[in-house]
């Protein structure tokens, strides 16, 4: 058999997400999170916990936990990366940036705020795994929400 | 001998290829490919006869009654149902048991009435159940399973009691493969005054079912996972039981006599078949079933019994390869679930997708089987008339570059 077909999958599966996925990034709970929320794919049982500390309006520390692909585990570890020091204005801005980038696959250059987030737009190319991409940014909200802020 | 090159002849899609390969479909427990037969069958009845049935009294009518109805006897005679009005077309095999549930269950069930399940359900045969527990309070039961994915003995002997109204269960596992002793359980449950239904959307497409050798009182499936088209399920259900249940749904057809306050139902079958049915895929689904009489089941089932011997040999050769299930393939249907390691089942089934190879991954419609394995998900090959062994090797390369591919990412 040949060789996997590398540009293809490689859009997919960027060293940065392999990267991640082996060594997911603040993956625990924390100990008095301000925010908690949880996120469920019903298409593949996959769950999220995503657990966020606030000092002063700012993310002092986030953490994740559940179980998924590569896709799912490595967005988390990102996500925790890029949010923590950041306000919660910001928060939202970057939740909204990375939500655009996932749902419009034609948005050819996402904003420069997302960063190291960029590694995940060739998911947008494969539809199935768009929400495995974007479920530890569902949990994220959801704790947002409840914690009626 | 099964003539596999002959048959993959006949299914035009498997000339394609998927991101320059062949095309290799392993997912057929979810859906089946067509044979030209198949697909010419629609064609015709689209550029012929195509006529609403039952009520025309013109000549398009009649021959698209004349056929829809000839389906309807190909289907009785395929699972050798005593009379064609015990065949019923739904849309599915799901539609096919939520009629149960709504037409007998609602009528003859009571607060504190038992129905006995397995944990090995698809949700098509847990869900309708659950819905209808809650409405009557009737209480469900679950016949575990043990390690090799059989289910146990003991506790279906023990659950089936006198409080038992029905035994839902299905003949062969879409995860697991398994076919249960569905017949075995079918005499308990009549012993014990139980009705039998049998979820055979896995096994009437793979084996010889013969609804009076199994003695059930109602059998699901759907044409499309057998070489017929989508939107066509059937209900079998036996003639006595059918005449004392009530509608499913109400509308045209199923009638006899209507005024504004009240009606009489059609006879049977038609009393279950509200509405305009699917004519197009019910035509053509007969197409399906002239095809796989022309194979002969035997023949089909031990095609899959030597793809499936061969599959647990080949993947079994794999490191790190969890297969789920019976480990020998007598006891099983054409439908390997496995896991690689701890590598997700999406990632697994996203790279061998680059490679032209179609399986499924994920829960499979069976949430509680999959956390009573202690998994979120698994992948899923399985097998139909046209594969062939070499697309099983495909297969094994294929999980062995998936191990290459994510094994990099640790030492880069």
């Amino acid at each position: 058999m040949p060789p996997i077909p590398e540009p293809q999958l490689d859009d997919l599966y960027r060293e940065l997400i392999l990267d991640h996925y082996r060594n997911p990034r603040n993956r625990r709970a924390l100990d008095d999170p301000k925010l908690v929320g949880e996120g469920y794919n019903p298409l593949c049982g996959d769950e999220i916990e995503v657990h966020v500390r606030l000092e002063g309006g700012v993310v002092s520390d986030i953490g994740f936990t559940g179980r998924g692909c590569s896709i799912s585990q490595a967005s988390g570890s990102m996500m925790t990366e890029a949010l923590k020091g950041k306000s919660l204005a910001d928060v939202r801005s970057l939740i909204a940036a990375f939500t655009r980038m996932m749902t419009d696959p034609d948005d050819s250059a996402p904003p420069a705020e997302l960063g190291d987030l960029e590694a995940l737009q060739g998911v947008a190319k494969y539809p199935v795994r768009v929400k495995c991409a974007t479920l530890a940014w569902h949990a994220l909200e959801e704790g947002l929400r409840q914690g009626g802020k | 001998m099964f003539d596999v090159e002959a048959v993959r002849g006949d299914f035009p899609i498997l000339q394609r290829t998927v991101h320059g390969k062949p095309l290799v479909y392993l997912d057929n427990a979810a859906t089946t490919q067509k044979p030209v037969a198949v697909i010419d069958a629609l064609v015709e009845y689209y550029e012929h006869y195509n006529a609403n049935i039952h009520r025309g009294l013109h000549t398009l009518a009649e021959e698209a009654t004349a056929r829809y109805e000839e389906t309807r006897a190909k289907v009785a005679g395929f699972v050798n149902a005593p009379a064609t009005e015990e065949i019923i077309f739904t849309r599915n095999a799901t539609e096919s048991i939520n009629l149960v549930a709504h037409a007998w269950g609602r009528k003859y069930l009571r607060r504190g009435d038992e129905i006995v399940l397995t944990v090995m359900e698809h949700h098509s045969n847990l869900i309708p159940w659950q819905l209808l527990a809650r409405e009557v309070g009737a209480v469900l039961r679950f016949v575990d399973i043990d390690d090799e994915g059989r289910l146990l003995r003991d506790d279906w002997e023990r659950l089936i009691g006198a409080k038992t109204k029905l035994v839902a269960v299905t003949h062969m596992s879409n995860v697991l493969g398994t076919i249960n002793p569905v017949k075995e359980i079918a005499a308990l449950a009549h012993q014990r005054g139980a009705l039998v239904l049998v979820d055979a959307a896995q096994s009437v497409p793979h084996l010889p079912v013969d609804v009076q050798e199994l003695d059930c009182d109602f059998l699901a499936f759907s044409g499309h996972k057998m070489l017929g088209p989508t939107g066509v399920g059937v209900l079998y259900a036996r003639r006595g039981v059918l005449e004392g249940m009530d509608p499913f749904l109400g509308g045209g057809e199923m009638i006899s006599k209507v005024t504004l306050e009240e009606s009489t139902w059609n006879e049977l079958p038609w009393k279950y078949e509200a509405g305009t049915p699917n004519i197009a895929d019910v035509v053509a689904f007969g197409a399906a079933i002239d095809y796989l009489r022309g194979l002969g089941m035997e023949s089909v089932r031990g095609h899959e019994v030597d793809l499936a011997g061969y599959a647990l040999e080949v993947l079994g050769r794999i490191p790190e390869l969890v297969i789920y299930g019976p480990r020998e393939a007598a006891g099983r249907g054409g439908v390997i679930a496995f896991n690689l390691g701890d590598l997700h089942p999406h990632d697994v089934g996203t790279v061998l997708d680059s490679y032209g190879i179609a399986i499924r991954a994920g829960h499979h419609c069976a949430q509680p089987l999959m956390r009573r394995l202690g998994v979120v998900a698994t992948g899923r090959a399985s097998f139909y008339v046209y594969n062939r062994r070499q697309e099983i090797d495909a297969l094994a390369e294929g999980l062995r570059e998936v191990r290459r591919f994510f094994g990099r990412a640790t030492h880069s």
